[in-house]
């Protein structure tokens, strides 16, 4: 079992390293304070390919592996998560469902201007009736001649007003349940699509997350994706992907916290000597570290069983949910570290504390991954 | 017109001399297999002795007896019309490598119309100086400035040979050591004379400064070594010394005027940010006002550095934000970080403790920056600074 | 156009750390990267290239492992790459290799620009770029910040301490560049896959550059190292003791001492 990263690997990961730490780490911090959006920073990132890596190059993406794309979200969480958050929605809940269900037609009108970084997309599941009970679409589409008529709220969607394209889920037949829901590619600019509320979050401040809102929004009937009554499918799918992402970027919190926290007890000085000699203090790194090699290996390995095409439901799930719970303890216990310092946003850790809260929620809170990886062994 | 030829007659068509040549001057003619010389010739002579068949001459005598290579020079360095300080310091430390050999210490003066330099440079110890006064002297270029040099060699055969490492030196001095095949050292820190050998130890920095190396150049002349301005001590001024002036003359052909200069442009440097300063004097709490940062610049303008702050400074705005040292402000490294009124909290020491050497200042003995500061000041910066910056201004006049 | 730009890999000299007991190196653990200044001269290339045609030929005199710098050069859009390796070559001085440079150029076949990074920062001479264009018998503009082509006339802006010079010359010629000149580009992850995925990269040996082995490695260095150290270690710190005019004094000359503070 060979676990050292192949030659390409090893080149994406300090191009993405050394882009990292000039270009994203100096203006983090001033990120967050602002809520603005990394706009400069989305765009340099498309024009190295890394907004569409794993997309095929006859689509315009970088054709790179799963693996490659989860330590390039690593070393961008680990400066901010933020930007790993916009980067891993293009790619996973965007980018691979055109991939994988779109028409030749959809996939070069919209997943090349995504995979290019041209465009930038969103993933429209959740709504305010419909959130663990992703099945409960309140959201409507009615075929009228060659036009489907959509209705509804969809809330708490990432790159909300600021994306192009969104993948979008609604009801056809309340009837057929599950197998009444489709999946569409709604544009920017369509007619009876607008944005609602922009929401004032505790952490990942700089991602736009919003209200999108369909009033009659109607658009052809080419913009279905997949087929009728796949949509639950298809979503269920591509959240299996993005599992993946959101692993790497809690992952990238973690590793983060755990290095500001060694950084900072090598340095901090009490009762005359570093406080990285207390048996205390030792012992809270020597958790932390562990249980950031154990999320890296369980994201490396979801992410390899993607590329040799094993199922990766279960492997995804698992890597989710213990590398988000990881980024959750990793860095509260980095606040402790740091003492007072930590609670001051002088410090990177309160960031990282409050940016990896939502990793325990989002693509399928903790406790949806537990009921995935339980019917998963069970059955 | 070259100094070196290839007798056909001799010549055995090998071409062993071919590749020798660092300039690529050697022609091979496949049919009549002879080898020849072009005009990328610089006479270098290293071609020579690699003729199985001595079939190449060279009418400059390149002389490989390295006994006959004596005194040691300085490039005197001027630039709109003054002599660079850089070269009378390395005149002093020239005099003392040239007493120890019983040598004699010559200046070379390249430009136009500036004999009057030449009497600076005795007074600061030159015996000889070598003046070449030519119009395309007149301002510095690789081209002519090469050849004169080169020629000067040739003629004289210094042992040792050094230039300062400023801009000018380091286009020059590699350019020159390339056509004479002598080998060069650059920015050493420190000359002195082997008692055995009678060879120049040069030592200097590598990787950063993190390592230290003495660099010999035993079979080539003369041993170049390039010096930055600072590190040597020129001599007092000695005004009844007495020196020789030698004229030479020297002419340029195409291959020595390959550049013009089109326009010279003085300007200051505004530095693009703080982490670049090699010198930064810092100010905290214990300045007391935007009044008191004045004392701090004054510092840091003397010597060429930047102002910093604490987050106390830049929130009571006595400096702007951009000026900030600390965990939520720059990241300096700079070889000098002068921190004045400051207590060394450990969020102003994340952004400033990997600097090259610290000195603090502060009225409070048991203040935290003291520990972690190379040379610690108790005392009020109000009353030192003033004091140490007409004590630098007297210094670094000299 | 042809361009021809030489790179050297190097130890990122901020990790790098010295054994106080043998004076040497300690380089294990620490990565290797692209020199930062030749870093700009590959940028300088390639936007050459992208304004008048042509390609970027991009050499590096070094072991094998400098292979990874030119793929990361490779990664970055340049056409041609050749890593100029030989046991011979080892022991090489600023003068020797210079000298393989020279060679490992002409031997790219006919070329308009070769372009340097000023220095290298773990050797921190500046010597091969002007040494080179002395072989190769070109002018040579050093601490480039900016290079305007038209036709065959270039201007360059070479930097001074106190600003700045305006140099006209004409093609072929060498430039050593800083970093001012411009931005380098990241290699895309296009530009990586590409590169891992099929690796062309040639290795050039002392023969296939016709280089005299009298010329090449330490039989063509004329300085030699005799030995090496650690610098005076920092030490732990003194607070000065005294009279404030006397404490000020002592300061003054031990910074002197130190050569932290120049003559300006």
């Amino acid at each position: 079992m060979d676990f050292t990263l192949t030659k390409e690997q090893q080149m994406l990961q300090q191009m993405v390293r050394d882009f990292t730490q000039k270009e994203i780490e100096p203006i983090a911090s001033a990120l967050d304070k602002e809520g603005r959006f990394p706009e400069e920073i989305i765009r340099k990132l498309g024009e190295i390919g890394v907004m569409g890596m794993t997309v095929p190059k006859e689509y315009g993406g970088a054709g790179a592996d799963t693996v490659s794309y989860t330590i390039a979200i690593e070393e961008i969480a680990r400066a901010c998560a933020s930007t790993a958050v916009v980067v891993s929605v293009n790619n996973s809940l965007a980018c691979f469902p055109l991939l994988a269900f779109g028409t030749e037609e959809q996939k070069q009108r919209f997943l090349v201007p995504l995979a290019k970084g041209e465009k930038l997309g969103a993933f429209g599941l959740t709504e305010p009736s419909a959130g663990s009970d992703a099945a409960m679409q309140q959201t409507t589409a009615i075929k009228k001649g060659e036009e489907y008529f959509i209705n509804g709220v969809k809330h708490f969607i990432t790159n909300a007003s600021r994306a192009d394209i969104y993948i979008i889920f609604a009801m056809e037949d309340k009837t057929k349940g599950t197998r009444g829901i489709s999946a569409f590619i709604i544009e920017k600019g369509d007619p009876g699509f607008s944005f609602g509320t922009i929401e004032d979050k505790l952490g990942i401040r700089p991602s736009i997350t919003g209200e999108l809102i369909f009033e009659n929004c109607h658009v052809p009937a080419d913009r279905i994706l997949g087929e009728n009554g796949k949509g639950f499918k298809i979503a269920m799918m591509t959240l299996d992907a993005g599992r993946i992402g959101v692993a790497s970027q809690a992952l990238g919190i973690a590793q983060a916290s755990l290095d500001r926290s060694v950084k900072f007890a090598k340095e901090r000085e009490q009762f005359g000597k570093p406080i990285a000699i207390l048996g205390m203090i030792q012992e809270a790194i020597a958790t932390m570290a562990t249980d950031v090699e154990a999320a890296r290996m369980l994201v490396r390995y979801a992410a390899w069983c993607k590329d040799v095409k094993q199922s990766y439901t279960a492997p995804a799930a698992m890597a989710k949910l213990f590398a988000s719970e990881t980024a959750m303890r990793v860095s509260t216990k980095a606040i402790q570290i740091h003492g007072g310092y930590g609670y001051m946003k002088d410090y990177p850790v309160e960031r990282y504390f409050r940016d990896a809260k939502v990793t325990e929620i989002y693509e399928g809170t903790s406790e949806i991954q537990r009921l995935v990886i339980a019917l998963n062994a069970i059955r | 017109m070259t100094g070196v030829t290839v007798n056909v007659e001799k010549c055995v068509g090998c071409k062993n001399c071919i590749p020798i040549c660092p300039f690529g001057a050697i022609d091979f003619n496949s049919e009549a297999k002879k080898a020849s010389i072009n005009d990328k010739c610089t006479s270098c002579g290293v071609c020579v002795p690699s003729c199985p068949v001595e079939a190449i001459y060279s009418d400059i005598k390149i002389v490989t007896d390295l006994s006959q290579y004596k005194d040691v020079w300085v490039f005197a360095e001027h630039r709109d019309g003054k002599l660079a300080k850089v070269g009378l310091q390395l005149l002093g430390c020239a005099r003392g490598l040239a007493d120890q050999l019983d040598q004699r210490t010559c200046a070379v003066l390249q430009g136009h119309k500036v004999e009057d330099m030449a009497k600076t440079l005795i007074e600061h110890g030159a015996d000889v100086v070598y003046y070449l006064d030519a119009p395309e002297l007149e301002h510095y270029r690789f081209d002519t400035y090469t050849k004169a040099m080169v020629e000067l060699v040739r003629k004289h055969l210094p042992n040792m040979f050094l230039i300062g490492a400023t801009h000018i030196g380091r286009d020059l001095a590699p350019r020159v050591s390339r056509r004479l095949n002598a080998g060069l050292t650059a920015d050493c820190t420190e000359l002195t004379i082997d008692p055995q050998t009678k060879l120049l130890k040069m030592t200097r920095p590598a990787f950063g400064g993190n390592i230290m190396a003495t660099i010999l150049c035993p079979n080539t002349r003369p041993q170049m070594s390039t010096v930055r301005p600072g590190i040597m001590k020129q001599l007092e001024p000695d005004h009844h010394r007495k020196g020789e002036i030698v004229k030479e003359k020297v002419e340029f052909g195409p291959r020595d005027t390959m550049v013009e200069i089109a326009k010279v442009v003085k300007e200051q440097k505004h530095l693009a940010n703080l982490e670049e300063a090699r010198i930064i004097v810092s100010g905290g709490r214990g300045v007391g006002s935007a009044e008191g940062f004045r004392v701090i610049k004054e510092l840091a303008d003397l010597l060429g550095g930047e102002v910093g702050g604490s987050r106390v400074a830049v929130e009571k705005g006595w400096i702007p934000q951009d000026h900030q040292v600390g965990q939520t402000g720059k990241s300096v490294r700079p070889d000098l970080y002068i921190a004045c009124g400051i207590s060394g909290s450990i969020q102003h020491r994340a952004g400033m403790q990997t600097s090259g050497c610290i000195v603090a200042i502060n009225k409070d003995p048991d203040a935290y920056i003291l520990k972690i500061a190379d040379f610690g000041i108790v005392g009020d910066l109000h009353a030192i600074l003033p004091m140490l910056t007409e004590e630098f201004r007297r210094e670094l006049g000299k | 156009m042809n361009i021809v730009v030489c790179i050297k890999q190097v130890p990122d000299t901020t990790d790098v750390k010295i054994d106080p007991k043998t004076g040497t190196l300690v380089r294990e653990g620490v990565p290797s990267i692209i020199n930062p200044d030749d870093t700009h001269a590959i940028e300088e290339g390639l936007r050459l290239k992208e304004k008048f045609g042509g390609r970027v030929v991009v050499l590096s005199m070094g072991p094998p492992q400098a292979m990874d710098a030119l793929m990361v050069c490779k990664a970055m859009g340049v056409d041609l790459c050749y890593l100029i390796s030989d046991r011979a070559f080892a022991g090489a001085d600023t003068l020797a290799t210079s000298y393989t440079l020279a060679k490992a150029v002409q031997a790219t076949g006919p070329w308009d620009v070769v372009i340097c990074g000023r220095q290298a920062i773990d050797g921190d001479t500046a010597q091969i770029g002007p040494q080179v264009a002395e072989a190769l018998g070109v002018p040579q503009v050093t601490y480039c910040t900016e290079i305007s082509v038209e036709g065959r006339k270039v201007i360059a802006k070479r930097a001074l301490e106190d600003g700045y010079e305006l140099i006209r010359t004409e093609l072929p010629a060498l430039f050593t560049v800083i970093k001012d000149i411009n931005k380098p580009r990241y290699p895309s992850v296009m530009g990586i896959i590409s590169v891992c995925r099929s690796c062309d990269i040639q290795t050039w040996t002392a023969k296939d550059i016709a280089a005299s082995p009298k010329m090449i490695g330490l039989n063509g260095s004329p300085t030699q190292v005799s030995r090496t150290f650690a610098p005076e270690p920092k030490g732990v710190g003194q607070v000065l003791k005294g009279e404030p005019e006397a404490v000020v004094k002592e300061l003054v000359k031990k910074l002197r001492d130190k050569n932290v503070v120049r003559v300006r």
